[in-house]
């Protein structure tokens, strides 16, 4: 039995337990105490260090520092700061947040009371994606519960510190996941990620110091309360001490295994669990007895791992070496045999075209452009020649290269770049055999009269 | 000072100035493309067409290192020792893919569109654009949307810049304008019910770089190369909007804002904008006419001159209006001329037309009540003649009423040039108090119950038909250069009042203006050669006392 299969879940210990969802149950598996602890005996710069200290990194995608983010909140500042947590949980294949939300919501709710009170926010707001009645409910009674237990409110526990939460809810649109574009949205405007800087943390909401953090970061910050940094540093990958900038990945994650295995689900491991044994040992193998073609490493912004790539561990530093974007939100997908990978990037063109804000060109039009290609590819009138189009957009759209306001285009250009770097053969062969007497061609051709998607 | 170092040359910017990569840039000579910036607007940086590398320069060591990947050169702020790259490979393929971006959907409507020749995306497309298509073929045509009474949009030339939604929401306080629709599918439109409806709304047409915004006064009515640009100032209120007058055949098409951080900034209202038919309007007087004793006859402009002075040295004591239409050069002459017919002339700045009151608007752009670019100057003028009341004053118009209807005067001399083609600006009861006169004259654009009454009716000249100073109500005072010449061999104000100065040759406004700088303190700031954008003429006032 490997370490990650006799892990027990903490973030999941809720799951199962009948009335997991409730206050009791959360105050008798000993929530809310590390809550009063805390704000009993630490300040707030205190707790930031906790959290600094205990190596967590944010869940929701990006992976940076969750206690260095807060340390960029200006000193002294006369307030009001604002906390977001970010329920918005866009990222094709992820699930965990919902899982967290519906199953445990008064963990969230310690982690983020915890979170303000570091943070001196005085106002938190849950942004919770359209499509999650069933969490909204979940969140709602979790808040109600709380404030009428005294968590909430002014005067937590006669600590002197207040807090409100407000659970907000966005209306079906990607882009609210980006931290600024969650933050326009919830002043009620478009949803256009603003320029950076200023960051978030300097003027965020209602152009007030603004921190956002993932649902899972919170869930995380609870636990570090209840059993200590060393705990959450005993769990993952240390930092690799020949890279001083290695900043290790540490703490239990949440991975959201799905597509084509045995046994779908949410699954709890330490950070450097590898796709393999994810899908071996939690999953139940590859379904149906047939094997992998490409598994998605963290949501499809990531990119593609090969079957050769299985090896590759899943905490923030190994999809990279493999030549994805990230960990992303720990989303792994399973592509099996039978899946043509052309389908699977017009798919993927399709998302991100149709959630493309559509502010800046390069995305803009370069999400729109790769979906044309793709389904005049599938239409049989491909030419090698988009290959080598979509791998130049692929890899020149981004907030790397420097090209755009976000990250939706990195997002966007990295299964292209994957599925064309790693599948090429594929691709070609495709063309080839649907567009025999067309595939040479290299000068333009008549665009399809009708964009059946986006 | 701040040093930037641009494409590897130095250049040093002021230590207060706050500039980012594009101004410094252009101090330089270096144009940076963009669409999206706009130095009256806020910054968004998302067209990305002015992605540059940005690094700096240690001060000591004097080693450079550059920001990895390229930054939008509109957000990034130059301080001493940035270092600025613009033409790197890596500036010119993003460049090149930025335009191909752009013209992947765009419609093939060039030979349609207005904006033909002054498009930045035709522009950028021969300067920085690939040379051939890539992109599947895909020709077609715009659609076109009425936005507003005076704007249409053309749905499918946009680029989504975004400049024209900021100008409704941040310069005109009014946000008629939004996006609709999100990614590729986006498209400017409003709210149905509030169309694009107020009094700046031309300025969008200007801020669009290409040819989406249309003005429906100015639709396919000039194609823009055959359009010459002088510069001019609005004649429409006392603020003095700098502008540019697009002429062709002596025929005005358009008005355009000129940039003066002065005055306007980089705006005009539509009132100014569009007020020009008037210069064309056939009504407009063409002749100088006489009252004989079977009605008007037209007199030549040589004889006017002689005739003109005859009639009003025989009349008496004169009463003169001085326009607030005219330039300080006119008003200077016409004071000059009518002390040379009457010593004791009583001088009056003529009729100032009112409307409301001033209106400011978010972005700082205030539309005057006062109608006329030039009162500040024509009463400075008067008091250089010493034409100032007991109470310290400059008589105006309605001091002139009171005046010419006592027994002392029998002679004025009303200068108009009001755009009015109906002549409303002054009514027949105002025109009666004129009766008793032996001899009035009027000299205006069009007729009115004044010029019915009048033994001579002289044509005027409009705005764009002279040469000459105005001072605006903040004392800022332009020069501006002629743009058409006025129908039909018709001799402006400064034209006769030149020659009944008996002055030989052509008239010369810039003399006429130096002659008054060198000889009057507060008029001292126009003296030389005038900074396009005009001068303040309290400067020199101070220094000269």
């Amino acid at each position: 039995m490997s370490e990650s299969q006799s892990f027990e879940p903490v973030l999941l210990e809720a799951v199962g337990v009948e009335n997991g969802h409730s206050f009791e149950s959360y105050r008798g598996r000993g929530g809310y105490a590390p809550l009063e602890k805390l704000l009993a005996e630490k300040q707030p710069p205190e707790v930031v260090e906790m959290v600094k200290s205990s190596g967590l990194r944010g869940r929701g995608g990006a992976g940076f520092m969750t206690g260095l983010k807060w340390t960029f909140l200006p000193k002294d500042h006369p307030g009001p700061i604002y906390l977001c947590v970010n329920a918005d949980e866009s990222e094709p294949g992820t699930f965990n947040n919902r899982i967290l939300m519906e199953d445990d919501p008064h963990q969230i709710l310690e982690g983020t009371i915890i979170s303000a009170y570091a943070t001196r926010a005085s106002t938190a707001y849950i942004y919770l994606r359209y499509e999650y009645p069933q969490s909204w409910n979940a969140l709602q009674a979790a808040i109600d519960e709380a404030y009428a237990a005294g968590y909430l409110g002014q005067n937590i526990k006669g600590s002197g510190f207040s807090l409100d939460i407000y659970l907000h809810r966005g209306a079906a649109a990607y882009i609210c996941g980006e931290e600024t574009g969650l933050i326009e949205s919830l002043e009620g405007k478009r949803a256009w990620p603003r320029i950076k800087p200023p960051f978030p943390a300097i003027e965020g909401a209602f152009r007030k110091p603004t921190v956002v953090n993932n649902i899972e970061t919170m869930a995380c910050v609870a636990q570090i309360a209840r059993r200590g940094v060393d705990w959450f540093r005993s769990i993952g990958v240390p930092a690799d001490p020949n890279n001083p900038r290695d900043p290790g990945s540490y703490g239990p994650k949440l991975y959201c295994l799905s597509g084509h295995v045995e046994k779908p689900g949410c699954y709890e491991a330490p950070l450097g669990i590898t796709a393999r044994e994810l899908i071996d040992q939690f999953g139940g193998g590859v379904w149906k007895g047939r094997r992998a073609k490409a598994v998605i490493p963290g949501g499809i912004s990531m990119g593609l791992l090969s079957e050769a790539e299985l090896d590759t561990p899943l905490d923030f530093a190994g999809p990279g070496k493999a030549g994805c974007l990230g960990l992303g939100t720990a989303a792994v997908v399973v592509i099996d045999e039978t899946v043509s990978i052309v389908d699977f990037l017009h798919n993927s063109c399709r998302f991100f075209a149709h959630e493309s804000c559509g502010q800046c060109t390069p995305c803009r039009e370069g999400t729109s452009w790769s979906l044309r290609m793709l389904e005049r590819i599938r239409a049989g009138k491909g030419r090698l020649k988009d290959l080598d189009l979509l791998a130049e957009i692929g890899n020149t759209m981004g907030m790397m290269p420097g090209s755009t306001i976000c990250g939706l285009a990195d997002g966007a250009a990295w299964p292209i770049k994957n599925a064309i770097a790693k599948f090429r053969d594929e691709f070609e062969e495709y063309i080839k055999q649907s567009n025999p007497t067309g595939y040479m061609e290299t000068d333009p051709v008549p665009a399809l009269p009708i964009l059946s998607a986006h | 000072m701040p040093t930037v170092i641009v494409d590897g040359q130095e250049i040093e910017i002021g230590a207060d100035e706050r500039l980012n990569c594009i101004e410094a840039a252009r101090r330089a000579g270096v144009e940076i493309p963009h669409y999206c910036w706009h130095p009256g607007l806020s910054v968004v940086a998302s067209c990305r067409m002015c992605l540059i590398q940005a690094g700096s320069r240690n001060a000591e060591t004097g080693a450079v290192s550059m920001i990895p990947k390229l930054v939008p050169g509109c957000q990034t702020p130059v301080k001493d020792g940035t270092v600025i790259v613009t033409d790197s490979e890596l500036v010119r393929d993003s460049r090149a893919r930025v335009e191909e971006a752009l013209l992947i959907d765009h419609p093939i409507d060039c030979p349609i569109c207005d904006k033909a020749g002054e498009c930045l995306l035709q522009d950028y497309h021969f300067e920085h654009g690939q040379g051939e298509r890539r992109a599947d073929i895909h020709a077609f045509t715009s659609r076109r949307r009425d936005v507003g009474p005076t704007v249409t949009l053309f749905v499918d030339r946009c680029i989504m810049c975004t400049r024209c939604v900021r100008f409704t929401r941040e310069v005109s306080g009014t946000a008629e304008l939004m996006v609709s629709a999100r990614g590729a599918k986006e498209e400017i439109d409003t709210f149905p019910g509030f169309p694009l409806e107020n009094k700046l709304a031309g300025n969008v047409v200007d801020l669009c770089p290409v040819g989406a915004l249309g003005d429906k006064d100015f639709l396919y009515q000039q194609r823009v190369w055959f359009l010459k640009k002088t510069a001019n100032v609005c004649g429409g209120c006392s603020a003095g909007c700098s502008i540019v007058t697009e002429h062709n055949q002596d025929t005005v098409y358009r008005l355009k804002p000129r940039e003066n951080p002065h005055v306007n900034k980089w705006w005009i209202c539509d009132e100014g904008r569009y007020g020009w038919h008037h210069l064309h309007d056939q009504s407009r007087l063409v002749e100088a006419t006489r009252r004989g004793s079977d009605g008007f006859e037209a007199v030549e402009w040589a004889g006017v001159v002689s005739q003109l002075r005859d009639d009003l040295t025989a009349a008496g004591r004169l009463a003169v209006a001085v326009s607030p239409q005219l330039t300080v050069e006119e008003a200077w002459m016409l004071c000059a001329v009518a002390r040379s017919i009457d010593p004791e002339a009583f001088l009056a700045v003529g009729y100032v037309p009112m409307t409301g009151d001033d209106e400011s608007f978010p972005g700082g752009f205030t539309i005057r009540a006062e109608k006329a670019p030039n009162r500040v100057g024509v009463e400075t003028v008067l008091a250089l003649f010493g034409a100032v009341g007991e109470d310290g004053n400059v008589p105006g118009w309605q001091e002139l009423l009171q005046r010419v209807q006592t027994d002392t005067i029998k002679a004025a001399w009303v200068t108009a040039g009001y755009p009015t083609p109906d002549g409303s600006w002054c009514d027949d009861q105002t025109a009666a108090a004129f009766d008793g006169l032996d001899c009035l004259v009027v000299q205006d654009l069009f007729d009115s119950p004044l010029s019915a009454r009048a033994h001579w009716r002289l044509p005027a000249a409009g705005f764009a038909e002279r040469a000459g100073t105005w001072v605006n109500c903040g004392q800022h005072a332009q020069s501006f250069e002629q743009a058409i010449r006025p129908p039909a061999g018709v001799w402006p104000e400064g034209r006769l009042f030149w020659n009944m100065l008996g002055r030989q040759g052509l008239y010369d406004p810039t003399g006429v203006r130096q002659q008054i700088a060198e000889n009057s303190a507060a008029f001292a700031a126009l003296t030389g050669d005038l900074p396009a954008t005009g001068v303040d003429l309290r400067l020199q006032q101070l220094a000269a006392t």
